[in-house]
């Protein structure tokens, strides 16, 4: 398993660890629920550098990636971030990702960890006008502060920069704790928040330069049991549960980032005939009526037919019952209502609106 | 914390011999382990249990983990309250957070599990 240039400090802070993409990674410092309340009320530090970052620049680099996303990259400008999914020549879903643009001929894709490989190799695969393309994920160390707080303790680091001009989904390239870092008002929770991509080798450094400020304001550290309900709260899909190269973006109730007008990209001619043919799965939000908990795989019904299966589960900390994301047939079901399958016994649920909770982002 | 006069078993449940009548819960340190419980799924009162087979689940944000029986019996008795506050299962895990008391078929039962000392060197085993 690969370890993060952060694994020492979380062994001193005497994490438990999970295996996740490969990596050996911190999934709970103090407990799972303690850190997603600090999350939501003050702030949360993850070390989160198992994601990939993929470098793309000069020649026809706009071209290639405009080329791989969904999504239209030809509304960035300089210093902004989109979401946007890579889709194959069938409409499956071969990453979600953000795309990073420093300049109209040279972007950073972030990627999720265990697709890294996979993401290269369909970049390369595509890039036929010799655009330069290289994978930086191991010199590249991401951590976020996420949370109502995370200004507040970022501002005192940054020399150079006001943080509450960075707009959400973009970025600049400035010094945070005199370290040379890319400040992205992004994240993963609903919450404010920075994604701060530094060398590795600066890593402990800058963990160090925010780990005081973030305990003193009654936050914690973050692992990524708490980051996968953080996730869930706000809505957001995760990459390899939620939807693979078998689910194509609007099964993942994702079609908003799937811009068709007056471009191509690959997948196109398929998403559009999908479309066209009928959706057969929707992606729904449900909330548990009791207090079992719903877990990923387990069967959904209503009123005794079989209509898919829970993507994702978990109890909401915020909501005290479990949230998740159910996999359901796309036709008309007459009501909110539904049922889980858990250990063989029906559980009431309904059907409710993502994001689960309202955050500010 | 792991009480003298309990006895246990290797899945870290804890038993409490009052006459024919057993009450059963789980450790401390399997309280700690598990972490943040939000859900406690137990048996029917009435219900027939097998020494060391599943009797129910708790759940925790993360996990799942599966209850097994200490010893065989009736349930006579389950504590409801954890329906409602399962928490009660982290915070006095060999008091308020009692699961159930089994009328055992036979005590002689209680003589497979372990003692104090025994659990206490399990753990540290199962740490190490």
């Amino acid at each position: 398993m690969k370890r993060t240039p952060l694994y020492q400090v979380h062994k001193t802070l005497n994490a438990k660890f999970t295996e996740f993409g490969g990596w050996e990674m911190p999934l709970q410092y103090s407990s799972i629920v303690k850190e997603h309340l600090a999350v939501r009320s003050t702030i949360g530090l993850f070390d989160l550098s198992h994601m990939g970052e993929i470098d793309v620049r000069g020649q026809g680099a706009n071209e290639l990636v405009q080329k791989l996303s969904t999504n239209d990259v030809g509304r960035l400008t300089d210093g902004r971030v989109l979401y946007t999914l890579l889709c194959n020549e069938t409409g499956g879903i071969v990453d979600d990702i953000l795309i990073y643009r420093y300049t109209d001929n040279h972007y950073m894709l972030v990627v999720n960890a265990s697709n890294i490989e996979k993401d290269l190799g369909w970049v390369q695969t595509h890039n036929d006008r010799g655009t330069e393309v290289s994978d930086e994920s191991e010199d590249k160390t991401l951590i976020a502060l996420q949370g109502p707080k995370s200004i507040d303790i970022l501002e005192p680091l940054v020399s150079d920069q006001s943080l509450s001009e960075i707009g959400y989904f973009r970025f600049v390239l400035g010094k945070v704790a005199g370290i040379p870092t890319i400040i992205s008002r992004t994240g993963y929770t609903g919450e404010v928040g920075f994604e701060l991509y530094v060398s590795a080798k600066n890593a402990e450094h800058l963990w160090n330069a925010l780990y005081p400020g973030v305990i003193a304001a009654d936050g914690e550290p973050v692992g990524l049991g708490a980051r996968d309900t953080l996730r869930l709260e706000a809505g957001l899909r995760l990459y390899g549960i939620d939807m693979d190269d078998n689910t194509n973006p609007f099964e993942a109730g994702l079609g908003r980032f799937v811009k068709s007008k007056k471009r191509q990209f690959i997948g196109r001619d398929a998403l559009l005939a999908e479309k066209k043919r009928g959706i057969a799965r929707q992606m729904v939000g449900f909330q548990m009526l009791d207090r079992a908990v719903a877990r990923a795989g387990y069967a959904v019904y209503q009123a005794d037919k079989h209509i898919g299966k829970v993507t994702s589960g978990a109890p909401s900390p915020i909501l005290k019952c479990s949230i998740g994301f159910a996999s359901i047939i796309s036709q008309a079901i007459p009501d909110e209502k539904i049922d889980v399958e858990i250990r063989g016994k029906l559980h009431p649920a309904k059907i409710v609106k993502v994001p689960f909770i309202s955050t500010g982002t | 914390m792991i009480p003298e006069n309990l006895k246990y078993m290797e899945s870290h449940e804890w038993t409490r011999q009052e006459g024919d009548i057993a009450t059963i819960g789980i450790s401390d340190y399997a309280q700690s382990e598990i972490q943040d419980i939000v859900y406690v799924e137990l048996p029917e009162v009435g219900t027939e249990l097998t020494q060391k087979t599943e009797f129910g689940v708790i759940e925790s944000v993360k996990a799942a983990f599966d209850l097994y029986a200490p010893v065989s019996g009736e349930v006579i008795a389950v504590n409801e309250s954890l329906l409602d506050a399962p928490e009660q299962v982290n915070e006095s895990p060999y008091d308020d957070g009692w699961m159930l008391k089994i009328r055992m078929t036979d005590s002689a039962e209680l003589d497979a599990l372990l003692d104090a000392d025994s659990y206490q060197a399990h753990i540290e085993a199962e740490h190490a």
